[in-house]
């Protein structure tokens, strides 16, 4: 039993290591998905008259909203990678379990994520002079909303493949699922940056729950899915 | 149903309006409770029978639970919707604000209207009938699943929430209020089951049309090879020519 699902965690890792490999070798992620989150905070910052203040207090929506908004990207590419080449009919040829897939492809886009919110934290705290006031709340709260934007992404982005209708059908279905952790992760973070009174402790557990109900999820239904996408 | 809908909305209009008192905190705003309360409950009924729909279609691949779940999203698409618009109107009087994005079960309700949306627009892509609803089924037992979030959200966080607790397990209505709001539940109740009857069989009737019309365009295609090929065939043997 052990042996299985260590297996199991091994060709995850594997599928991980991959997906990585094709993100640094292409530089998409670094040479436009990258510079594509620092431009909408730029534009958050025309928008809201560049006035520091303002920024400071909508700074944790917008930090989210742009996750968002990458995320979306990010999920797209992870996708276009195995529908290339027909990579994804020859993972399925191969003795890797759908599993394994959900789980190596989930933790690829969970490490993108964070190197890209890591990014975004020091834009922010530069561009609009945010100071954190509370690193655990704001580490925690980031991690627990990436795993469940990460899950939900890999599971949506395979859903929406192979009808034609990808680009647009994707946020549609993506955005209201995310929606509690856009609420949630964005309450934390105002308690992290000190902008809101705001329990944000409760709202990690708003995202710990969205979090493993969707992993869940996406474990049971992605083999289903992978087969016809 | 129909009659019996026509007969009951105007009576619940009666006692909602006329004959049931105004409450000594909401005023005259508990009256858009009648109708506000039970579209909410049935909002969730028509989304957990969506959900079920989709268990069963994805269990038996049955098409009588896929057009079931579909009926029921779009029934509940409006249900939720209009205890938004209710919601938005009682609360302004109540709460003082349209909208409350600290109140939790406001801003899940709302997801799970937009949740719907996105159901729904899957549902209209056009693509091969099995997969289409396969993948739906799982947005919709997802969407279901989503309800207990709303639900249990006001008792996790009740710090963070306007919302007020149930007026019904607090015991605190008067007779005649408590009337018209079970009124209001069991007409509401009649009007989900007469739209979910109607839906369905349009639904259902819709599904028929596209198999037929696909088997149709089929055998016409077929016959048409056929008649092409013998036409050939009577052609290179130069005897007799068939139309």
């Amino acid at each position: 039993m052990i042996m299985r699902e260590t297996m199991m965690l091994r060709d995850a890792w594997l599928i991980t290591r991959k997906d990585l490999r094709i993100e640094i070798r292409s530089r998409i992620i670094t040479n436009q998905i990258a510079p594509y989150t620092l431009l909408i905070l730029v534009l958050f910052g025309f928008a809201l008259d560049a006035d520091t203040e303002t920024l400071r207090d909508t700074g944790p929506g917008l930090f989210w909203v742009s996750i968002l908004l990458v995320a979306i990207l990010a999920i797209q590419r992870a996708v276009d990678i195995e529908n290339s080449d027909s990579a994804q009919d020859r993972l399925l040829l191969s003795p890797i379990s759908s599993l394994s897939l959900f789980i190596g492809k989930a933790i690829g886009l969970f490490l993108q994520l964070i190197v890209l919110e890591i990014l975004m934290m020091i834009a922010m705290v530069t561009l609009f002079d945010s100071s954190i006031d509370n690193f655990l709340l704001i580490i925690v709260s980031a991690i627990i909303a990436t795993i469940g934007i990460a899950s939900t992404g890999t599971l949506y982005g395979v859903l929406a493949t192979g009808l034609g209708v990808r680009e647009t059908l994707l946020p549609i279905l993506l955005l209201p699922v995310l929606a509690p952790v856009v609420v949630g992760a964005t309450r934390a973070f105002g308690d992290g940056f000190g902008r809101v009174n705001a329990d944000g402790w409760a709202w990690v557990g708003l995202l710990s729950v969205v979090a493993v109900l969707y992993t869940v999820l996406g474990m049971l239904a992605y083999g289903q899915l992978l087969e016809e996408a | 149903m129909g009659a019996l809908l026509l007969l009951g909305i105007p009576t619940l209009v009666i006692f909602a309006f006329f004959l049931s008192p105004e409450d000594d905190n909401m005023k005259d705003a508990v009256r858009l409770l009648y109708i506000h309360v039970p579209m909410a409950i049935f909002a969730y009924v028509a989304v957990i029978m969506t959900g079920i729909g989709s268990v069963f279609y994805l269990w038996k691949k049955s098409r009588w639970w896929d057009t079931v779940a579909h009926a029921s999203a779009e029934i509940g698409l409006i249900f939720c919707g209009l205890v938004l618009v209710t919601g938005s109107i009682w609360g302004r009087p109540t709460w003082n604000t349209w909208w409350e994005w600290g109140d939790v079960r406001l801003v899940t309700t709302l997801v799970l209207f937009l949740m719907l949306l996105g159901y729904l627009a899957l549902r209209q892509v056009p693509a091969n009938p099995e997969i289409r609803a396969k993948r739906a089924s799982i947005v919709g037992v997802i969407t279901a699943i989503n309800i207990p979030i709303i639900n249990r959200s006001v008792e996790w966080w009740e710090n963070n929430t306007l919302h007020q607790k149930s007026s019904l397990t607090d015991g605190k209505l008067e007779n005649l209020t408590l009337f018209t709001l079970f009124l209001g539940l069991m007409l509401t109740g009649v009007c989900y089951l007469w739209l979910m009857t109607h839906r369905f069989r349009v639904g259902w009737l819709q599904t028929e049309i596209e198999n037929e019309g696909a088997l149709g365009v089929l055998q016409e295609r077929i016959a048409e090879s056929t008649a092409s090929s013998a036409e050939t065939i009577t052609k290179e043997d130069g005897e007799e020519e068939v139309i």
